[in-house]
């Protein structure tokens, strides 16, 4: 309510509907038809039925679709002060899950919140996003080529990666910290900083290396030799590409995938809806989803660049990164062509608090469009806010 | 820059001089170079899966059907085994049996209680069904108890409800509705052995059975069937979802033996508890109609395994029950061998029919004195006397002056101490007709009495039963006949079984006369040894001869007390009995070989049974008869 009056208070003309009418629709669009290859897909997977995974996940996204628009109304300004808060909270359920979170498969961190299964992690990924995209937002380019400037965000980073590490979920640390870079590699960073930090990248990869754990490192030399583990870690990986390859230009037909309807599939409804999808559609059904989600990591992109603010920027680039991170190593995973780790496919992946997220993230990425032309906060020279 | 100026008239949104801000036009820059990795990134994996799904697709699919049909494969029906008339001796019976599938009941143990209370479950059952819970995938069906009867059947369906995981289903067992009766001819079927499995995946089929004696064992492969198999469907844990093809196998090959079940019972009859083979042929063909062996043994029993305390009985008795004594049972033929040695020397000219022979009662060889088994001796007799009152002196002379190896020669082409090629049974014994050459080959010098001994069919000479019926059916129709005991697979008739197409003996059938007189004369004239042999109907006349085969050396002190009798010796001590005949005499049919295990004297003990066996035969007649004749056999109630 108090952000509400904020909101009417600080752009007094700016009607609901004429906001509505800012949001671009067109990206609307694009969002639900994924979510309804997306509903298809868990239909199939669920053996020709919606009642296990698609019925709640339509009504999961169209709970996220009402959040979406709800957040695409916000004006930065309430996004900024939003952002500490949520950080905050991110860090505390992060902490929380550490403490007494539940444990599935080796990883997958989730707490039980109002009888709700929430994934910490990821909620922390939009929070650092809307938490550096302000913090840049408020500092200015030039005061970027001051190494110490950037000591704060790069904590903002580290300590929810280090966080997420020690669950232990390494996929979700690299996506986070790779979000994370992307933002300060957006916000200006000066290249001779980029290149301070990534020459000595390969040497510390080594000693994290030594620090994986055994799960971990078996990912690695499975996904290295996956023939050597056929029934163990390699598994995943085997099945996964035998399901894509026998899926072949056109399919073998929706509900008709022999490997995803008879299990052989592992993870069929969350890790590997994509193999899912392209075995019961093919090749074409799997390049018209990459095509599709590509289109929505470019849409983001560009709605970052139409915008007049720093804070908008950044949040679009941070959202479209986070979003594409997500679905690069979600595909890299099921092609085997990295890995394998607990990385759901956005807005086709049955799961609750991936689903909202990924809404949410959209959400900020529609305000920053529908406030694109706003030049809040901007610190520009010779200017105040 | 032309964006800012466009918009700048937005009263609300835009400020002056923001686009002096340097961050939106680095912003832009690296945006855009972000957004050619996001390009390269996704555009790569679009590439990595057309190599996935189009190009190295069809061998991904490969895998994937690998991956979801499984086959699998069931036990067919083993063939059938028929007597001649199609009367069953080996069939199969539907067995009832109660499974367990782990995987559809929360509480293994409560249903096995609520189970062993409506079908009680011996301890060893239970031990083994604790041991499958442990070992079997949970989605493998366990045998809880088979054999169920209409009874137990009832109460298990009454309380299905309240057993879950137990199903019912239905396998076959063999069955031999004769038992032992025909149990050494048919054999007998066992679950396979772990190294039959292992030249034989099909055998580890539940349900798959190896024949272990017998027909079920030279026959194994015929009467085994095609396997039969489903192809199914499977998910990832291996439950079948879907059966796509079936293929029902075949059941195995029906044999029909060439045996009468109805003659094979009435000569056990005869037989009584007497430890003795009989064997019946069709002497014109070769067809053994009946082959007996006495005592024997339930062939069932080796299905669900035999005790340790049967076996013990078995193996540990001297009439040896186990073995099919008509083709693995040995022994001196006696005087039986005496046509044979007679033809041998007819063959070799150094006797004529004509030649007349003086028995004082023994033979002077080489310093030994053989004497015959008349003390007084026959006088100057010829060929068929000398058969006739079975003159062991006579054939003494006869032998010594053929030498071994033309007896030999003419023994072994008469099926003596040879191989039957045709007889389908296992474990069949050649036995022996000595010669020099073999004795040296054991390292023994071959003397002169040994010829002399070999000449009444002692000795070395060793036969079986079978031989013996052999030899029989050779001298009543003067054809290499060849004994078998196959009429049909699968109602394909056997070869062998055509009339008249055994090849001649290359023997002058003159011989032949002489020698059948001499036989004929055993039985039917006054002074032969059989004349209890004499068949009592009316126009038809048996020919035969007899033997009496020592077991034991007789000494010459025991015979010289003159109170020597056989009789008196303990039973394993006593000579052999034995009988060869064939009938009827002026167109022969039948031929029957009888040897009693220490039954004493062929003439009173042997030569009896063969008649009233080949009484039976001939009138039951079984060669000219499509049905099988009379009311003696009943139907068994098996399929």
């Amino acid at each position: 309510m108090k952000f509400q009056k904020r909101l009417l208070r600080a752009e007094p003309n700016f009607q609901i509907l004429t906001k509505l009418w800012q949001v671009n629709w067109l990206y609307v669009l694009l969002i639900c038809a994924l979510a309804v290859i997306g509903y298809g897909a868990l239909y199939s997977a669920g053996g020709g039925t919606s009642r296990p995974f698609a019925g709640p996940q339509s009504i999961r996204f169209c709970f996220g679709l009402v959040m979406m628009l709800g957040i695409a109304l916000m004006s930065p300004a309430i996004l900024v002060r939003m952002a500490w808060p949520l950080y905050i909270f991110s860090l505390i359920l992060l902490v929380a899950v550490l403490r007494m979170g539940h444990v599935g498969k080796g990883a997958e961190r989730w707490l039980m919140l109002g009888g709700m299964q929430v994934q910490p992690s990821e909620l922390a990924k939009i929070a650092l996003v809307l938490m550096l995209a302000s913090w840049f937002h408020k500092i200015s380019y030039r005061s970027m080529g001051n190494p110490l400037m950037l000591v704060p965000p790069a904590l903002m980073v580290l300590l929810p990666v280090a966080l997420v590490l020690k669950e232990p979920n390494l996929g979700t640390a690299v996506i986070i910290g790779t979000v994370g870079a992307s933002l300060f590699f957006g916000a200006g960073m000066r290249l001779w900083q980029i290149a301070l930090l990534v020459l000595p990248m390969p040497f510390l990869a080594r000693i994290a290396y030594g620090h994986l754990h055994d799960y971990q490192k078996a990912r690695v030399t499975t996904f290295l030799h996956p023939e050597s583990d056929p029934l163990g870690a390699g598994y995943n990986i085997i099945q996964s590409k035998i399901a894509l390859g026998s899926g072949g230009m056109w399919g073998q037909g929706y509900l008709r995938g022999t490997q995803g309807q008879l299990n052989f599939l592992p993870e069929k409804q969350t890790d590997f809806i994509f193999t899912m999808i392209a075995e019961e559609w093919g090749y074409v059904g799997g390049i018209t989803v990459i095509a599709m989600l590509l289109l929505l990591v470019f849409g983001g992109m560009l709605i970052a660049m139409r915008s007049r603010n720093q804070f908008g920027r950044l949040l679009g680039l941070g959202i479209s990164m986070n979003f594409f991170l997500y679905c690069a190593v979600n595909l890299s995973m099921v092609m085997g062509a990295i890995p394998v780790g607990g990385v759901p496919l956005p807005l086709i992946s049955y799961g609750g608090s991936a689903m909202l997220m990924v809404m949410f993230g959209f959400g900020l990425l529609m305000s920053a469009w529908v406030h694109r032309n706003s030049t809040f906060g901007e610190t520009t020279p010779g200017e105040k806010d | 820059m032309k964006l800012r100026k466009k918009k700048s008239g937005n009263r609300l949104m835009s400020r002056p001089e923001e686009g002096k801000n340097p961050s939106r036009g680095v912003f832009t820059r690296r945006a855009l170079l972000l957004m050619a990795a996001q390009g390269a990134v996704l555009g790569a994996l679009g590439e990595r899966l057309y190599g996935l799904q189009v190009l190295n697709g069809s061998h991904y699919a490969k895998l994937a059907e690998n991956n979801r049909l499984s086959k699998r494969f069931f036990a067919p029906p083993r063939g059938r085994i028929t007597d001649r008339f199609g009367i069953s001796v080996a069939a199969n019976r539907i067995n009832w049996r109660a499974l367990l599938l782990a995987e559809e009941t929360s509480d293994i143990n409560g249903t096995l209680e609520r189970f062993a209370q409506l079908v009680p479950l011996e301890p060893r059952d239970s031990v083994r069904i604790e041991h499958e819970l442990r070992h079997k995938r949970r989605f493998i069906p366990i045998m809880l108890r088979d054999f169920l009867s209409w009874d137990d059947m009832a109460r298990l369906e009454l309380n299905m409800p309240s057993l879950p995981g137990v199903l019912i289903d239905v396998g076959t067992t063999r069955v031999y509705p004769f038992g032992p009766l025909m149990a050494h001819v048919v054999g007998y079927v066992a679950p396979p052995a772990e190294k039959d499995v292992v030249h034989n995946a099909e055998l580890a089929l539940p349900g798959m059975r190896v024949g272990r004696s017998g027909i079920e064992q030279t026959q194994d492969l015929n009467l085994r069937g095609q396997v039969g198999s489903v192809e199914m469907e499977v998910n990832a844990v291996g439950r079948v979802m879907a059966e796509l093809d079936r293929d029902p196998g075949l059941t195995g090959d029906e044999i029909a033996l060439t045996i009468d079940s109805g003659l094979q019972q009435q000569v056990l009859g005869r037989i009584g508890d007497q430890s003795a083979s009989a064997v019946v042929m069709d002497c014109r063909n070769g067809e053994v109609l009946a082959m007996v062996s006495n005592p024997s043994f339930d062939p069932s029993l080796f299905d669900s395994g035999v005790s340790q305390a049967q076996w013990i009985e078995w193996t540990n008795n001297s009439q040896t029950p186990l073995i099919n004594k008509a083709v693995s049972g040995l022994y001196p033929p006696g005087s039986t061998f005496k046509p044979a040695v007679a033809m041998a020397a007819l063959r070799a000219g150094t006797l004529t029919p004509s030649d007349r022979i003086n028995c004082p009662g023994y033979i002077d060889v080489g310093g030994t004195r053989f004497h015959c088994w008349s003390r007084y001796g026959h006088g100057t007799i010829n060929l068929r006397q000398g058969l006739k009152y079975s003159c062991d002196v006579f054939f003494y002379e006869v032998a010594r002056r053929t030498g071994m190896d033309p007896i030999a020669a003419t023994s072994e082409l008469f099926g003596l101490g040879a191989k039957l090629p045709e007889i389908e049974l296992p474990h069949v014994r050649q036995g022996l007709i000595p010669t020099p050459t073999w004795r040296r080959a054991h390292g023994h010098h071959w003397n002169g009495g040994d010829t002399i001994v070999s000449g009444i069919g002692q000795g070395f000479v060793q036969v079986t039963p079978l031989q013996l019926a052999t030899y029989a059916s050779r001298i009543a129709t003067g054809r290499n006949v060849q004994p078998h005991l196959i009429r049909s697979v699968a109602g394909r008739m056997a070869d062998l079984t055509d009339l008249g197409r055994a090849p001649g003996m290359d023997m002058p059938e003159h011989f032949f006369e002489d020698i059948r007189a001499g036989m004929f004369a055993v039985v039917n004239e006054e002074g032969g040894t059989a004349p209890k042999a004499r068949l009592d109907i009316p126009g038809v006349q048996m020919a035969g001869k007899t033997g009496s085969a020592q077991v034991r050396r007789v000494s010459r002190a025991m015979r010289e007390s003159g109170h020597f009798n056989s009789a008196n010796l303990p039973w394993e001590y006593r000579p052999h009995a034995l009988f060869i005949c064939f009938a009827p005499y002026d167109a022969p049919r039948y031929a029957t070989a009888v040897v009693i295990e220490h039954g004493n004297a062929g003439a009173d003990v042997a030569a009896p049974l063969a008649r009233d066996i080949m009484t039976d035969t001939l009138r039951r007649d079984p060669v000219n008869h499509r049905e099988p004749p009379g009311q003696e056999v009943a139907q068994a109630e098996v399929d």
